[in-house]
């Protein structure tokens, strides 16, 4: 791996010197494991894990119209209270999903918003564009923020010696906390299902988050995780994944994130689409799957219903904290009920499965 | 158990074990390393017959499936159903209780067609 195209964060030294196995993700080059998927999932699941993910957005918006815009580019109804977060998200003006985002209310004028990695820059245009007629400016500071991921039921004890006051934070809570002479947005999210903070600041302050992380994170089982765990834990969480999961072909509701919109909030991009769509009915919706005999299921594989094909699977991975295998897909409303028995063609075999709803495992968030 | 001392390796990183005609076969240290955490195996049936070059096996990770070439040809007369139960085994002892299945070889001069070790092993450096 040495293409000159690919992006590297500035954790990229770091990652190489912890053993992470560099792979091109959507034009970055990132670690997909270090020790081993299995050994990097076990580890959030029982301690800790810690994630580069750096390639993610960050768009600053500010000003007297700051939370009236956010309002207007997302579907969900935004938290206006300083030090609050809200998933949700932004659409297309005719309910197609552009990103899925949380936005962090920093304080009564000023918003943080990440974003996915592949969708930063036409996210941040999708704002300029819209951003006319509201008093606000925006600010993309992808390009020069870091950010990491402490994720696991010893990520509190973790963090909370570095950032003692993260440990007052709620879910999607969010601080401006000092570290190493600099300013760190310190939030309590993740994408793993387990309790977990996510930091972001400038990169000479995740380098000395990081080295202080690795430093103190023995004695609480810390290791490393790349992109192959990070994969394996959202799936088994439920979490969606832009690109993969959902693109701007589908609005929320297929999406299985009906519960993100809110028509009644009042006005925003896609709302009058998203009604129509809504009234017309939805042919298709993201539903789990999750494999009754042995089997790895892969996206692309075909999901039936007796002798008919009802969707395939669009992500699917060995679920390890399942030992079985999983996956999500587009499937026909027959399908929709949870339990419903169907079957997954893998290498020209029909395995059985069963439809889920939601998270495959109680998330402990 | 296999020692990789005495084994033959084909290009496609599979083990062969001879011994009196019947051939242990496996994957390399370097190819469960490469593949790394197995999850599933499906093996061969007892009785198949399986083709120098030919994939008669599958290898999944959690992240990717690999095809088993058959290092040799001839007919399989046991199998290792305790990888299809634990597929860690493979990569905790690739050369040990990793082993895939065994093969009545009918072709046993394919033999001189696989590697030594130590060529294997300039291969994959």
């Amino acid at each position: 791996m040495n293409d000159s195209s690919l992006k590297r964060t500035p954790l990229f030294d770091r990652m190489v010197q912890a053993g992470g196995r560099m792979v091109d993700f959507h034009g970055w080059e990132m670690p997909v494991q270090f020790a081993g998927i299995l050994a990097e999932h076990r580890a959030v699941r029982t301690a800790c894990g810690v994630f580069d993910v750096s390639h993610m957005g960050q768009v600053l918006i500010s000003g007297p119209d700051a939370h009236r815009f956010i309002e207007h580019v997302n579907c969900n109804r935004m938290s206006a209270e300083p030090g609050k977060g809200t998933y949700a998200h932004i659409l297309a003006e005719d309910g197609g999903i552009l990103d899925d985002a949380i936005t962090f209310c920093l304080g009564p004028e000023r918003f943080l918003a990440i974003v996915n990695a592949a969708t930063a820059d036409k996210d941040f245009e999708w704002f300029q564009h819209w951003s006319e007629g509201y008093d606000v400016a925006l600010d993309n500071a992808s390009e020069r923020t870091a950010m990491l991921a402490v994720q696991g039921p010893r990520a509190p004890a973790l963090v909370g010696e570095l950032f003692p006051a993260a440990l007052a934070l709620p879910r999607f809570g969010i601080a401006e906390l000092p570290f190493a002479g600099e300013t760190a947005f310190v939030m309590r999210t993740g994408y793993t299902g387990e309790d977990g903070f996510e930091i972001a600041a400038l990169p000479e302050c995740i380098l000395a988050t990081w080295a202080e992380l690795i430093l103190r994170g023995g004695r609480h089982g810390l290791v490393p995780c790349g992109l192959g765990a990070r994969d394996t834990l959202r799936l088994e969480a439920g979490y969606l994944l832009y690109g993969a999961d959902a693109d701007e072909t589908r609005t929320p509701y297929e999406a299985n994130c009906g519960w993100a919109v809110k028509l009644q909030k009042g006005d925003f991009i896609g709302r009058e689409a998203l009604i129509r769509r809504k009234e017309a009915g939805f042919k298709e919706k993201l539903t789990g799957v999750r494999l009754l005999e042995r089997g790895v299921p892969r996206a692309g594989c075909a999901v039936r219903l007796g002798d008919r094909k009802i969707g395939e699977l669009c992500s699917a991975t060995f679920a390890p904290s399942l030992g079985t295998g999983i996956g999500v897909g587009y499937l026909a409303p027959e399908a929709w009920e949870a339990g419903t028995r169907v079957a997954v063609e893998i290498h020209g075999k029909t395995v059985p499965a069963e439809t889920v709803r939601g998270a495959f495992r109680k998330n402990n968030v | 158990m296999f020692d990789e001392k005495n084994c033959k390796f084909a290009k496609s990183h599979e083990w062969a074990f001879a011994e009196g005609g019947v051939a242990a076969v496996g994957i390399s240290d370097y190819a469960q390393k490469e593949i790394s955490d197995i999850v599933f195996v499906e093996l061969p049936k007892a009785g198949a017959q399986v083709v120098q070059g030919k994939p008669c096996a599958v290898i999944e990770s959690v992240k990717a499936a690999a095809d088993f070439y058959a290092p040799v040809s001839g007919e399989v007369i046991a199998v290792n159903d305790a990888i299809v139960d634990n597929p860690a085994l493979v990569n905790q002892a690739p050369h040990g209780d990793g082993w895939f299945f065994k093969i009545k070889m009918s072709k046993p001069a394919e033999l001189e067609t696989l590697m030594e070790f130590g060529e294997y092993q300039k291969t994959i450096q």
